[in-house]
């Protein structure tokens, strides 16, 4: 649940969480982008720290740690699948080229979460569902996305008690091989899924039952509109995205391992 | 036997839900423990078969500290049925909700079809044996959840807030049911806010509020103590009402059986009556 955890909004306040979530969301963009086109290490190493500023700038530092602690037992995954695999593929022999793109796979994945995660933790339900709406996309839409965003920690909360549940009934998660242990996720999920598609049906009768949708036009209270840090940002996602390119187009990129090598 | 001894509980968001807690729960005593919302009585009975496990402080149960031992291991001991049947449900059929514990704990296939007709007949749900639990209404798929624990006989049984949403006569059964457990000398420990189900119990009563187990008493004399039930935000049940209001009559103040209240009434009637 720790993942969720490190998405999940606090409200505080410092220049990062005043940015315009529309500019967030495309700085966040550029650096998806830049990191599916690279698969070096290197530029994905700098992908990674390009960020952290970010993170120390915006004060959340506590909580990113906490979501790249619950990115780990997946990124570790990660690595082994792509390293098992490429070590198959090789001959049964470790390179360092091998070690280095299990490595690159993992940090890519690494740096979707760490971008993500900077995006939701500065970013609130409500200023996102403004960025929403200041776009055009229909009120309906724009509510089933941050109604949905809000109710992610409720989940959590709720897996957790049903977990406990199924517990009390004598259920062990971890008993049994590779695919006794997945179905004995069965009982935790069904609950769970049953409950949120009930728990959304009962949400739209109550809110029909108190008028939704009454007025046809909605006018709101706080109105986003762009300021110097939105054009700073701006400017550094598009850098960002266009000397990915440049670089993926006309350089080849030295492996890390070459590179140290031609240092010393 | 569960002993608590000075339990602290936090939970990871910082909300101190014990503080400080201790009790002993004897084997075949029968516990209601009351209080307002939010004053840590599903986080102390979720310390009871280890699924919470105490910040500071220790639970044992039948003197093994519930930190020692997996909450699969303790829950064939402690059967615990949690306030909301939809965080359990999930099988297609009654009878496989049913016999989804009794596989955890390895029954065997005959016995486990004896225990599922026991356990639907006990709360009145053999009609719906082959029936999909979420087409069940609101109180009975809580029947459904109650009987899916009960299906494998705990020594100690805990009810999170058993008589939600039952209609009367349900509830009776209920009571009858639990009568019938207490008879047999096992553990139970309900936690409820209904005074009135209590008070036709009559248990030991424990009140919580703000974490703590503010008091620890039979139930004739705390339900009819107005300062420590106002204190723990329950009100005394119609009978005792009835009776603090009477004293002046010169009458008991601690009366909560309707049949006790009935002898004692008729006694005066007879009197003026002479
Ligand atoms: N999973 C949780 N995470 C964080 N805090 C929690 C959690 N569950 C309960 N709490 C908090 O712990 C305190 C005690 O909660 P608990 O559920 O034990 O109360 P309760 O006495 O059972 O209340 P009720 O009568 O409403 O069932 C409350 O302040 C609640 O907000
Ligand atoms: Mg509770």
């Amino acid at each position: 649940m720790s993942v969720f955890e490190g998405l999940r909004f606090r409200r505080v306040y410092s220049p990062i969480h005043n940015l315009d979530p529309r500019i967030k969301f495309v700085y966040v963009c550029a650096i998806f982008v830049a990191a599916i086109i690279f698969w070096e290490l290197l530029p994905l190493i700098i992908l990674f720290l390009i960020q952290i500023p970010f993170v120390l700038l915006a004060g959340v530092k506590r909580e990113w740690l906490r979501s790249m602690r619950g990115a780990a037992f997946l990124a570790t995954v990660i690595f082994l699948t792509n390293f098992i695999f490429s070590f198959i593929g090789a001959g049964y022999i470790v390179t360092t080229k091998n070690v280095e793109n299990a490595v690159a796979m993992t940090l890519r994945f690494i740096v979707l979460v760490e971008s993500f995660s900077v995006f939701f933790l500065t970013t609130s339900p409500d200023h996102l569902g403004l960025a929403l709406e200041q776009t055009h996309i229909p009120y309906e839409f724009c509510f089933a996305f941050t109604t949905a965003v809000r109710f992610v920690p409720v989940l959590a909360e709720e897996a957790q008690t049903i977990m406990d549940a199924q517990k009390a009934r004598g259920l062990e998660l971890e008993r049994g091989n590779f695919l006794k242990r997945i179905r004995n996720y069965i009982p935790i999920l069904i609950p769970l899924i049953v409950g949120s598609i009930r728990r959304s049906l009962e949400l739209a009768e109550a809110m029909e039952s108190r008028a939704w949708g009454a007025t046809k036009n909605r006018t709101n209270l706080y109105v986003l509109k762009m300021h110097r840090g939105d054009f700073v940002l701006i400017v550094i996602a598009v850098g960002i995205l266009a000397t990915a390119i440049y670089i993926r187009l006309f350089f080849g990129i030295p492996s890390l391992n070459e590179l140290l090598g031609s240092l010393f | 036997m569960i002993e608590v001894k000075d339990v602290y509980f936090t939970y990871p968001n910082g909300v101190d839900a014990l503080k400080g807690v201790s009790l002993t729960i004897k084997n075949g005593e029968f516990v209601a423990i009351m209080g307002e919302n939010g004053a840590g009585k599903t986080t102390l009975v979720k310390h009871f078969n280890g699924l919470l496990k105490p910040t500071n402080g220790s639970v044992l149960v039948d003197g093994v500290d519930t930190r020692k031992v997996s909450v699969a291991t303790l829950a064939r001991k402690v059967g615990l049925v949690f306030q909301n049947p939809d965080h359990q449900l999930f099988s297609e059929t009654v009878e496989e909700e049913i016999a989804f514990a009794l596989k955890n704990f390895g029954f065997r296939e005959k016995v486990i079809k004896k225990r599922i007709t026991w356990a639907l007949n006990l709360l009145g749900l053999a009609q719906y044996r082959k029936t999909s639990p979420f087409m069940l209404s609101g109180g009975e798929r809580k029947r459904v959840a109650l009987v899916s624990v009960l299906a494998w006989n705990p020594k100690i049984l805990i009810l999170d807030e058993p008589t939600i949403g039952q209609d009367y006569q349900q509830k009776e059964n209920l009571r009858q049911f639990i009568m019938q457990m207490k008879a047999q000398k096992r553990t139970i420990i309900i936690v409820t806010h209904d005074v009135e189900f209590v008070a036709e119990c009559n248990p030991r009563v424990l009140l919580m509020r703000e974490g703590r187990i503010v008091t620890d008493g039979d139930a004739q004399t705390v339900l009819t103590n107005p300062e420590i039930l106002t204190h723990a935000s329950v009100v005394p049940p119609q009978i005792a009402q009835i009776f603090i209001r009477l004293s002046d009559l010169g009458l008991p103040k601690n009366v909560i059986d309707v049949y006790e209240a009935r002898e004692i009434l008729f006694n005066i009637l007879e009197e003026h009556a002479k």
